[in-house]
């Protein structure tokens, strides 16, 4: 810094000041003006081909990763656990004359769906031949061309998976979903009408939901509407659910409801089956991340909302029953599980564990409310995939860290957050929502029309009393006289 | 001979079976029923929705004494089994007409 000048002779204060400006200020600032503006242009010219590359291609191809795809391909195997995990969950519930019956709807997926996933809905999910936003196209049936020759080539521009472990990975989504729906329609429904509703499903709803989320269609982040969601609290959730909500009005209650109950036949297996979805869930969730280095968050949320879930749920009951049950705590989890599918990659820890408690006590609300009127979605696949899966995919909205929306991966949904914050992207939600609900509903009721009309949905009184297990399968789980 | 036919709590099996063979009534033969008296059942609750079970677990005991052991035996089951609450059980007591033991084809009350 230049030396103040002092003042002299006599001039006024102004005089001094004016003098200390004019001499002092040009003298040091004009250089240094010059120097900042030079820089700037620098920088400025700099960044221009830069922001110019990041509109074009924001996502610069990269090398498959093996630690990438290692986690994709364990987070598949996690998952496919998950279906004989809802079996024992949703069998646990049932009368012991049904269980087997109950299990293979979820079990029998594993067979029905992974096989159709393959062949076509992989394909219907993610291709881009139909260049639709509602639904992929018939180049990729039999995943031909799926991560390329060796099977190693990367999903797309950005992403370090390989399109292999990808398309495994959806697979066992698509598979789970469906089986999801099953606990509306327990020990009522004809397994016939079972096969072809989840087939038609699965090819006409979960695929294009799939797509409209996932696959760059209407609703997600590269579409029309920008909505999010990490780990499908749209596709499988709500999907699940609605068709749960939509299939139980349809197919109507069992006609043991709901004056002659019976308690679950086995709560070891709903604690089995709920402890195998949390397991699975880490895949579930966790590895929707599809990048290693970062997942730990994703598996964190994923685990703390559960943990908070189950403790709201357990508590609730402990004040207003005075008994904490194990049903409740098995449920409580599930429902954090849920209600953090669609935010798990999303939010910090706070927001994970609000959103657990939020699902619990809704969740349990609409457990509530179904029993009250009477309306027989007989394991709460609506009260609790169904209103678990809105209030998570709405506080995703709500509750979303843009730090944790890169605009690279999430175009439409970053710039949403960026120009109108976390109510704009809560607006999305609810559009994303309602979108879902509306073609969700529509699509299980015109299937179940068609399925009702060809195959009979339900199976005939006098087979509900036998036992699904034994005139759907020739089965009984338990042999009394086995000893 | 009678035919003793006591229906009892599933806790109290192990303790009315001490208390018969203390009297040197050896023998037997005990199944897992269902039923009600005056207990009437039980609320259970499952994610909040009350289920009523009607029909609670009991164990029935069925054993067979010579006519000079049944005051004794009546008494010992009784006290054994006895929890003062509602839902103790009942004993029943009927006449057997004969006994056969079917691997050496004694009858009557060598056969018990």
């Amino acid at each position: 810094m230049a030396q103040v000048p002092l003042a002299g002779g006599g001039p006024t204060p102004l005089a001094v000041f004016d003098r200390f400006r004019t001499k002092v200020l040009a003298k040091v600032q004009e250089p240094e003006l010059k120097r900042y503006a030079v820089m700037l242009l620098a920088f400025g010219a700099g960044l221009l081909p830069l922001m110019a590359g990041s509109a074009k291609a924001a996502l610069q191809k990269v090398p498959t990763d093996g630690a990438d795809t290692l986690l994709m391909l364990m987070g598949s195997a996690l998952v496919l656990l998950m279906t004989p995990g809802l079996a024992f969950f949703y069998g646990g519930f049932t009368r012991a004359k049904n269980v087997l019956n109950t299990m293979m709807m979820s079990f029998f997926l594993m067979g029905l769906i992974g096989v159709v996933w393959v062949v076509i809905g992989y394909s219907l999910a993610f291709d881009t031949g139909f260049n639709s936003p509602f639904i992929g196209g018939l180049g990729q049936m039999w995943l031909n061309g799926v991560g390329g020759e060796l099977g190693d080539a990367p999903l797309a521009d950005g992403f370090a998976i390989s399109a292999s472990s990808f398309a495994l990975f959806q697979g066992m989504f698509a598979i789970i979903t469906p089986a999801l729906i099953s606990g509306a329609l327990v020990e009522r429904i004809n397994f016939k009408a079972w096969f072809w509703f989840a087939l038609l499903w699965s090819l006409f709803v979960y695929c294009p939901m799939d797509k409209m989320v996932w696959g760059g269609g209407y609703i997600g982040p590269f579409g029309e509407i920008g909505a999010i969601d990490f780990a499908g609290g749209t596709v499988v959730h709500i999907s699940a659910g609605v068709a749960a909500l939509v299939s139980t009005a349809i197919v109507g209650p069992r006609t043991t409801y709901p004056d002659n109950m019976r308690p679950p036949h086995n709560v070891p297996f709903i604690l089995l089956g709920a402890g195998l979805l949390w397991f699975g869930w880490f895949g579930f969730n966790g590895a929707s991340y599809f990048a290693a280095k970062g997942a730990g968050f994703s598996f964190l949320t994923t685990t703390l909302s559960a943990s908070a879930a189950m403790l709201t749920w357990s508590l609730i009951e402990w004040f207003r029953d005075g008994k904490p049950t194990a049903v409740g705590a098995a449920t409580g989890a599930v429902a954090g599980l849920v209600g953090i599918t669609p935010a798990a990659g999303f939010v910090y820890m706070p927001q994970a564990m609000l959103i657990g408690v939020a699902t619990a006590v809704g969740c349990y609300v609409a457990v509530q409310v179904k029993a009250a009127i009477r309306f027989d979605d007989s394991l709460d696949a609506y009260a609790v995939h169904g209103v678990g899966g809105t209030i998570g995919a709405l506080l995703t909205g709500a509750l979303a860290a843009p730090a944790l929306v890169p605009a690279d991966y999430f175009p439409k949904s970053a710039e949403i957050l960026a120009n109108s914050g976390n109510g704009g992207l809560f607006i999305a939600h609810v559009k994303a929502v309602l979108i879902s609900y509306g073609f969700v509903g529509i699509g299980t009721a015109l299937i179940l029309w068609i399925v009702g009309a060809t195959c009979g949905l339900r199976v005939s009184e006098e087979q509900e009393n036998r036992g699904l297990d034994f005139v759907a399968h020739g089965e009984e789980a338990y042999d009394p006289m086995n000893s | 001979m009678k035919l003793i036919k006591a229906i009892v709590r599933p806790t109290k099996v192990d303790v009315v079976k001490a208390a018969l063979v203390n009297l040197n009534i050896v023998g037997m033969t005990i199944s897992d029923v269902r039923g009600f008296g005056r207990q009437k059942g039980q609320v259970e609750r499952y994610r909040g929705t009350e289920i009523k079970v009607e029909f609670l677990p009991k164990v029935k005991i069925e054993v067979v004494v010579n006519d000079d052991k049944l005051a004794a035996a009546l008494e010992a089951i009784q006290q054994a089994a006895r929890t003062g609450e509602i839902g103790d059980g009942k004993i029943f007591v009927m006449p057997v007409e004969d006994v056969v033991r079917i691997r050496t084809g004694e009858t009557g009350s060598t056969a018990l």
